[in-house]
């Protein structure tokens, strides 16, 4: 189950330079790989990439290769996808069917149109919601919900489809601590499955739980890439735009602070533990 | 100056019956930097639509200057209360940056040099400044986020409600959420600002309400809502104290919410 990018350029119809210089990574099966970087360095055009929708949905120019488990997709057409990818936009606005009354038929909606037999549909839906801890909204109107349980319930929706590839656009923006680790749970029992999954944030603390690997974005391209503790930790990352992880940050602070040497051993060995 | 109250405000939401406001019984004094935190679905969003009459209360009321919000048309608060929303989309219409942020402050009145200045103080914020003739929809969602902000900076409100304004923005975009806040209390304004982000709440604000199923279960200064005595209540509603004050809490050193506090009291210990 793996996902590579091989060499990838995209430019946005009408857009005067490209969105993405040339971006190579390879996902292993199973394996979680955290996307950071400014506002604007890709990050976005980056997932719609790596999903097959752009260009296909989404329209612009692509040069590079899209593979999922060594196949180039570019042939397949979008449905031939749906059951295979997953994509989790940052905005739930944007995810969410429009059409369904409950919260379970909206996770529902995705399992039920991969045409799965009914009493699979329902295992998964209720698996999904059991994740991420959100049966109590199952009766509830998705419109009618709060921001944040919106996102917490377009990412259920791509659960239930169990997909073997899986892209997320910063998908905690909006939620609570006790969401935020909810998700990465479930993204780390769906990449222990197999899955390869990409995630796009800002939430650095998070990337550092969940990635083996981070790359760095930069005006469309990979300004770093590598284990996710060193890219996490590279002294570069402030001037990418990102924030480090607040462990990381705090040590950085204190080294600056002058610290007594005593102190500072105190702050280290309290971050460690 | 501009002074607010909640007084036993309940919300039950028509469609679906959900009673997203439980009793809520709150003032803040003209000036204060409040942030409003809680889990997904606390009522937070739902509360702060009352200042400016976008929902009114199923019972209970608001007040504004001793004055029930009931009594003002939406138009009229719109002059003493900003709101941005969350998703900025739901805000921008107009065809450039400049005519985004032109429309609210044009709509109170303001004309010539006036409205001018505050154009541009509020692009300059926001960083946006050399953007004035960009259509909206060629920023990335971050910048789109940040000039819903400026267009609701420009009207000048004296109460400016900002609903998770650094959610999506990166390190700079953080940066210049925190330096507007800070501008704005400079000039005496009252801020309001949801949010999930506790390293932000804690640097930037001098109060915080905490929201749980509808009802203020904790409301003071971050040393205290972020004391080691809170953090029970805290977790009740799925928030986690930020860093600094876990690990000041761990060296034994008192309340340290920022990253400042907790350097201090580290060199006062040693």
């Amino acid at each position: 189950m793996t996902l590579t990018l091989d060499g990838v350029r995209y430019r946005y119809a009408g857009a005067a330079r490209p969105a993405l210089g040339e971006v190579s990574l390879e996902l292993a099966a199973g394996e979680v790989v955290g996307v950071v970087g400014a506002s604007e360095s890709g990050k976005t055009t980056l997932c719609l990439v790596a999903s097959g929708l752009a260009p296909r949905t989404v329209g612009g120019t692509l040069s590079g290769r899209l593979l999922l488990d060594g196949t180039d997709v570019a042939p397949l057409p979008i449905h031939a996808l749906a059951g295979r990818i997953g994509i989790v936009f940052s905005s739930p606005a944007t995810q969410l069917t429009g059409v369904t009354g409950t919260v379970y038929e909206e996770v529902a909606f995705g399992p039920m149109n991969l045409g799965l037999p009914r009493p699979e549909v329902i295992a998964r839906t209720e698996s999904a919601l059991a994740a991420l801890g959100i049966e109590s909204l199952a009766g509830r109107d998705p419109a009618l919900l709060s921001g944040g349980q919106q996102q917490l319930v377009s990412i259920c929706g791509l659960l239930a489809l169990r997909p073997a590839h899986l892209v997320l656009d910063e998908p905690t923006a909006q939620l609570d601590p006790a969401g935020t680790r909810l998700v990465a749970d479930a993204l780390s029992r769906l990449a222990a499955e197999g899955a390869s999954i990409l995630v796009a944030e800002q939430k650095t603390d998070l990337l550092a739980l969940l990635c083996r690997r981070v790359v760095a974005l930069d005006a469309g391209r990979v300004a770093l890439a590598g284990p996710a503790r060193s890219v996490l930790g590279d002294p570069s990352l402030d001037a990418l735009g990102v924030s480090p992880p607040a462990p990381i940050r705090l040590a950085r602070l204190a080294a600056g602070a002058g610290l007594p040497p005593a102190a500072a051993r105190r702050l280290n060995e309290a971050l460690a533990s | 100056m501009t002074e607010l109250a909640f007084e036993s405000v309940a919300h039950v939401y028509r469609a679906g019956g959900v009673r997203a406001l439980d009793g809520v019984d709150l003032r803040i004094a003209s000036g204060e930097r409040v942030a409003v935190v809680g889990q997904n679905g606390s009522g937070k969003t739902t509360l702060v639509r009352h200042l400016n009459g976008l929902l009114r209360p199923t019972s209970g009321r608001v007040l504004l200057d001793g004055t029930d919000v009931a009594s003002h048309t939406v138009a009229e608060l719109a002059r003493s209360i900003g709101l941005v929303f969350q998703d900025p989309d739901q805000q921008i219409f107009a065809g450039s940056v400049r005519a985004e942020v032109e429309f609210g402050p044009r709509n109170l009145g303001m004309r010539g040099s006036q409205l001018r200045s505050a154009v541009d103080e509020a692009l300059e914020a926001v960083g946006l400044s050399g953007e004035a003739r960009t259509n909206p929809y060629d920023l990335g969602a971050s910048r789109r986020k940040l000039l819903a902000m400026a267009s609701v900076l420009a009207m000048r409100t004296p109460v400016l409600v900002l609903d998770e304004p650094t959610t999506g923005q990166d390190l700079r975009g953080v940066a210049i959420v925190r330096s507007a806040v800070d501008s704005a209390h400079a000039a005496g304004r009252t801020i309001i600002a949801i949010s999930h982000d506790m390293d932000f709440v804690a640097s930037t604000f001098d109060r915080v309400v905490v929201m749980r199923a509808g009802r203020v279960i904790l409301d003071g200064p971050p040393a205290s809502v972020f004391d080691e005595r809170s953090w029970e209540v805290l977790r009740s509603t799925y928030l986690e104290p930020p860093l600094p004050s876990r690990l000041g809490a761990r060296l034994g050193l008192g309340p340290t919410p920022t990253d400042e506090d907790l350097i201090r009291a580290l060199k006062a210990s040693a």
